[in-house]
């Protein structure tokens, strides 16, 4: 015991309000986070939040790594959309070697991003809607998830913790059967994104348990440092994706959406309607795939051979490919020395690496900015005054990930 | 218009004339340094001027370069406009006996816990924060972990009788 633990004050007995210890580990808090909140009823008075229990020091491991083994650090961020994390970092890492990439990278990549962003929003959004008592409608899209899942399978071998792609590219073509199940799921989905909404989105129940709960306004959120949907629900249309397009972003035509009260039911309107965007982003980067023609359509990576891990057959049967293969392991690539700043807009927000090289084989110092971790702060603020099962659906709506809060 | 890097450090020399230094252009992104007593007054500025309004926190987290005597430990600050789109970047130098930098929680409220998780991580002790303690880790900690002071484990040492890690 010292100064720093949470001490019940005097007289904690006699005092009309109730101390409740929410967690850390707890079935409505869908992750690893503890709130000390003081109620009065079932009203929150305040409420102190603890975090860290995942942490595991990737910014301290990575000083240790060279580039490619700091991918699989970043699956473990925000492990509901793995691939964008993946891809910033990969993004950040051609930012620092100023590799330039092929358009058709670009767009394979924008699809695999925008596939994640909607299995992140598509979770997030039928949690809010198991907590505000309906369940039905998480278990029916998991389904559609799993689609998502399988894409990501066929391009990289795994579901969940991706590792995808490479410095410059990917590790393989997308193969047909990847294309097929993209078909499969641009037909399928909407009609059940269509239904989750139809389930929810004019359902009373649900708009009386979530209009004007948890809300804030576009002033305290930007001050709050928040990013991504939890920031344009509050009526801000600050979208990394439009502002620093990243990516070839800057090719495809697709909306923002943006709320006005930045309340929960303003959260999951904004989350529903990007997912439809990022369909409709997704079916204008398959058909620009689909106009390249003769060898440019084989294009999967840049020609980078100092970075861009080699084919294993490759490694196997070519002397060039075996050098750079060894090299690229063994971290004998020395990156330039420099600091670059790069984010991507990632499920939750502004998802931002800040790389310091001084020309070694692995950072000098590599630090995340991890939007979870800064918008939390803004939950006591949030929740206060509101009912506990208002404070806990507001938990669920501000799509809070330990392992991307903790890193 | 979009402001420019060139119009920002002209701004930034006629207010603050020789506090604020080193300016250059990584990767397009303006930087600078300035001293550690000027860094809320330079917040302030580039806050409120409204020819400059960097009014978005987006990151800030520390540094240790254990080489440089006497500015062992930075703090770095990322500010957007979000208007016109522009990032700027600057750091603030201070010795690693004596680390202390003005808080700006009070301007931005999103610097509550990322100056947590710089004291957590490297010690720099923030002037004025209302509640500076450890936030990822544990509170017995009695050292800094993210100075580079601390080694990391030595991957290939083998005293370690560890067999539920795969060693030994």
């Amino acid at each position: 015991m010292n100064e720093h633990h949470i001490i019940l004050p005097e007289g904690s007995i006699e005092k009309q309000t109730t101390t409740l210890n929410l967690g850390p580990t707890h079935p409505a808090t869908h992750g690893v986070f503890q709130n000390i909140m003081e109620l009065d009823g079932e009203r929150v008075v305040s409420s102190e939040q603890t975090v860290g229990y995942i942490h595991r020091a990737f910014e301290k491991i990575a000083e240790r790594r060279p580039l490619y083994q700091i991918t699989p650090l970043t699956d473990r961020l925000n492990y509901c959309s793995s691939p964008i994390n993946n891809m910033g970092w990969h993004l950040t890492c051609e930012k620092l070697l100023g590799v330039k990439t092929p358009k058709r990278v670009d767009y394979l990549r924008v699809i695999i991003m925008e596939l994640s962003r909607i299995a992140d929003h598509l979770i997030c959004n039928s949690i809010v809607g198991v907590d505000a008592g309906a369940f039905t409608g998480f278990l029916y899209v998991m389904q559609y998830r799993e689609l998502i899942y399988e894409i990501f399978e066929e391009v990289c071998g795994s579901r969940l913790t991706t590792n995808i792609g490479r410095i410059g590219g990917f590790e393989r073509n997308f193969s047909n059967t990847a294309f097929t199940k993209l078909e499969k799921f641009l037909k399928e989905y909407p009609v059940a994104l269509g239904e989750l909404e139809s389930l929810l989105k004019r359902n009373r129940i649900f708009m009386d348990r979530t209009i004007g709960g948890g809300p804030i306004s576009a002033e305290r959120a930007l001050n709050y440092g928040f990013t991504g949907p939890n920031l344009r629900a509050a009526g801000v249309d600050y979208d990394v994706r439009v502002h620093s397009p990243y990516s070839s972003y800057e090719d495809f035509e697709f909306t923002v959406p943006v709320g006005k009260t930045g309340d929960n039911y303003d959260r999951f309107l904004v989350r529903s309607e990007e997912m439809w965007q990022s369909m409709h982003i997704i079916k204008q980067a398959y058909q620009k795939i689909q106009a390249f023609k003769g060898e440019e359509a084989e294009v999967y990576h840049a020609n980078v051979p100092e970075y861009y891990l080699p084919k294993k057959e490759d490694v196997y049967t070519k002397m060039e490919a075996l050098i750079w293969h060894f090299k690229i392991i063994m971290g004998e690539v020395d990156m330039p020395k420099g600091e670059v700043y790069h984010s991507v807009e990632g499920g939750n927000g502004e998802l931002g690496f800040y790389l310091i090289s001084d020309g070694g084989r692995t950072p000098f110092r590599l630090h995340f900015r991890r939007p979870c971790f800064i918008y939390y702060q803004a939950y006591p603020e949030m929740v206060k005054g509101s009912m506990l099962s208002d404070a806990i659906l507001t938990m669920s709506s501000l799509n809070l990930i330990a392992g991307e809060m903790d890193a | 218009m979009a402001i420019t890097n060139e119009y920002i450090q002209q701004k930034l020399t006629e207010k603050f004339g020789d506090a604020v230094y080193n300016f250059e252009e990584n990767y397009g992104m303006l930087s600078f340094e300035t001293f550690r007593e000027n860094n809320l007054k330079l917040m302030q500025y580039l806050h409120d001027e409204p020819s400059l309004g960097f009014g978005f926190l987006t990151d800030l987290c520390g540094v240790n370069y254990p080489d440089n005597k006497g500015r062992e430990l930075a703090v770095v600050y990322h500010l957007h406009n979000l208007q016109e789109n522009v990032r700027i970047r600057f750091k603030v130098f201070t010795s690693i006996e004596d680390p202390d930098v003005f808080t700006a929680s009070r301007l931005y409220a999103a610097a509550d816990w990322m100056e947590r998780e710089t004291y957590d991580f490297y010690g720099v002790n923030f002037i004025g924060h209302h509640n500076l303690k450890r936030i990822l880790n544990v509170d017995e900690m009695d050292y800094f972990p993210l100075r580079k002071e601390y080694p990391l484990e030595d991957q290939t040492r083998i005293d370690k009788d560890d067999e539920m890690f795969g060693r030994g």
